[in-house]
């Protein structure tokens, strides 16, 4: 009773009508999208720096409160751009695609780096956003080192799809309070980033248990993935701070 | 089509009350059908994202009914689950879209579950049960009142894995402090999936006992 033809144009009309719906909803929530993705950011960046009350609502004018400088760094540690005006979301360093420049890193080519600089309670926080790789898909976050870029203050880790109450645990305050008062340098200034030990800090001599922090088990994938992105990313930055130290 | 009439029938008709509130008990698309087990274990471990998930389902079934049973009569049998996928995807779509847009942080919680409601068997089984043979304004009745039933049990499962793996109810302490001081313990085995399993377990144990006309002979 229905030849092919009205089969065919029956299908290719619904497609049509269904693909052309879908595209002007991607295209009028875009913005909004855009919007919860950039407080999103901001947020990891200020819960990093341990301003703890940051959450949706507020992220945007505390992030202009607490953010003062927003650096964009060539390899060398040179300072390409310096931007402290407001609205800080505009800065270049903010729109700088980590994804992209960690790329260009591995491939020996050219790169950007981001730096932010926070002001909290008269201290200067030195914060850096970090991106890798865990099991399943990326992995990001963000650390925050104190003026002479040696103990850590925090941290915060996002992941895209790390398999939940496994991999997933590195977003959950136990992982993450770990990090804080850990340091990234040794007393004779050699860099040591912070390694995530399988089996717990306890298996590390007693002079680098400062440098390390337990892995998570049952994830060792996953904690390698964040060990590796500590390293790789902090590693980006020493040149500058060779020099700024 | 044994539903259509001549004669108009009036919006909330007892029959059509009937299709709301059918789901809820004697119909209920997971204890009774079970339906939608998978995403029912996996959302249901804190109230809020069990409620979003809940209108999710509720809206994408409702609107999917609705849809197919305005084409109904022009949907060739041979593609009809092709026809019906569709729908449903660009619903989901739909929603996963507007979820990100405007409630960001249950969106990040339900990641892929919303997703997986192209999957849920509840959809693909009202579509072919109920939506292809009947109007459109009882079709629509039939997929809220089958996204309630869902959503009921939902609630009812993440209610009790909440208060007993996590002590709050929608993200407020409920279970006090002295309690805690007393060597109460949170039970970590409620936050995971098999006790989801075993508590719907219980709610079709204790719905059969008070409704003896579903266990099965």
């Amino acid at each position: 009773m229905y030849t092919n033809r009205y089969i065919f144009t029956y299908a290719a009309v619904l497609v049509i009508v269904a693909a052309a719906l879908l595209s002007l909803a991607a295209m009028l929530l875009k913005p909004f999208q855009e919007r919860n993705l950039t407080i999103e950011k901001m947020r990891g960046i200020l819960t990093s720096a341990q301003v703890t009350q940051a959450n949706a609502g507020n992220a945007i004018p505390l992030f202009n409160k607490y953010i003062v400088k927003e650096l964009v760094l060539d390899p060398k540690g040179n300072v390409l751009n310096t931007y402290s005006k407001s609205p800080k979301e505009d800065a270049p360093a903010f729109k700088i695609d980590l994804k992209k420049e960690y790329y260009n890193k591995s491939q020996n080519k050219p790169y950007k780096l981001p730096l932010y600089i926070a002001d909290k309670d008269g201290k200067t926080i030195y914060i850096i956003p970090m991106r890798g790789t865990g099991l399943w898909g990326p992995i990001w976050g963000n650390i925050a080192l104190t003026s002479d870029f040696k103990t850590v203050i925090g941290v915060f880790f996002g992941d895209a799809s790390e398999t939940p109450g496994l991999g997933g645990e590195i977003t959950k305050p136990k992982f993450l309070n770990q990090f804080a008062k850990k340091t990234i340098f040794d007393d004779n200034g050699n860099f040591t980033s912070i390694k995530v030990v399988k089996g717990g800090v306890i298996k590390l001599p007693e002079a680098q248990r400062i440098h390390g922090v337990d892995a998570l088990s049952g994830a060792t994938l996953t904690s390698n993935g964040v060990n590796d992105m500590l390293h790789n990313v902090l590693e980006s930055y020493l040149p500058y701070i060779k020099n700024h130290r | 089509m044994s539903t259509e009439k001549t004669e108009r029938e009036a919006i909330f008709s007892p029959k059509n009350i009937k299709l709301l509130t059918g789901p809820l008990n004697m119909s209920n698309p997971i204890t009774v059908q079970i339906l939608g087990i998978c995403s029912a274990l996996a959302v249901t471990v804190k109230m809020k994202p069990a409620i979003v998930m809940a209108l999710a389902l509720m809206v994408v079934t409702a609107f999917s009914n609705l849809v197919i049973s305005f084409l109904r009569n022009g949907i060739p049998p041979r593609i009809r689950i092709i026809v019906q996928l569709v729908v449903v995807a660009t619903l989901v779509i739909l929603v996963d879209q507007l979820l990100k847009a405007f409630v960001f942080d249950v969106s990040k919680q339900l990641s892929v579950y919303v997703g997986l409601i192209i999957t849920n068997c509840i959809i693909m089984g009202r579509l072919e049960a109920f939506a292809m043979a009947n109007k459109p304004w009882p079709a629509f009745l039939d997929g809220i009142g089958n996204g309630m039933g869902y959503g009921l049990i939902l609630i009812i499962v993440a209610f009790f894995r909440e208060l007993l793996g996590s002590g709050t109810l929608l993200g407020f302490q409920v279970i006090p402090q002295s309690l805690y001081n007393a060597g109460y313990v949170n039970n970590g085995m409620m936050i995971l999936p098999p006790m989801a399993l075993i508590t719907i377990g219980v709610i079709i144990w204790v719905q059969r006992y008070y409704n003896r006309s579903l266990i099965e002979k």
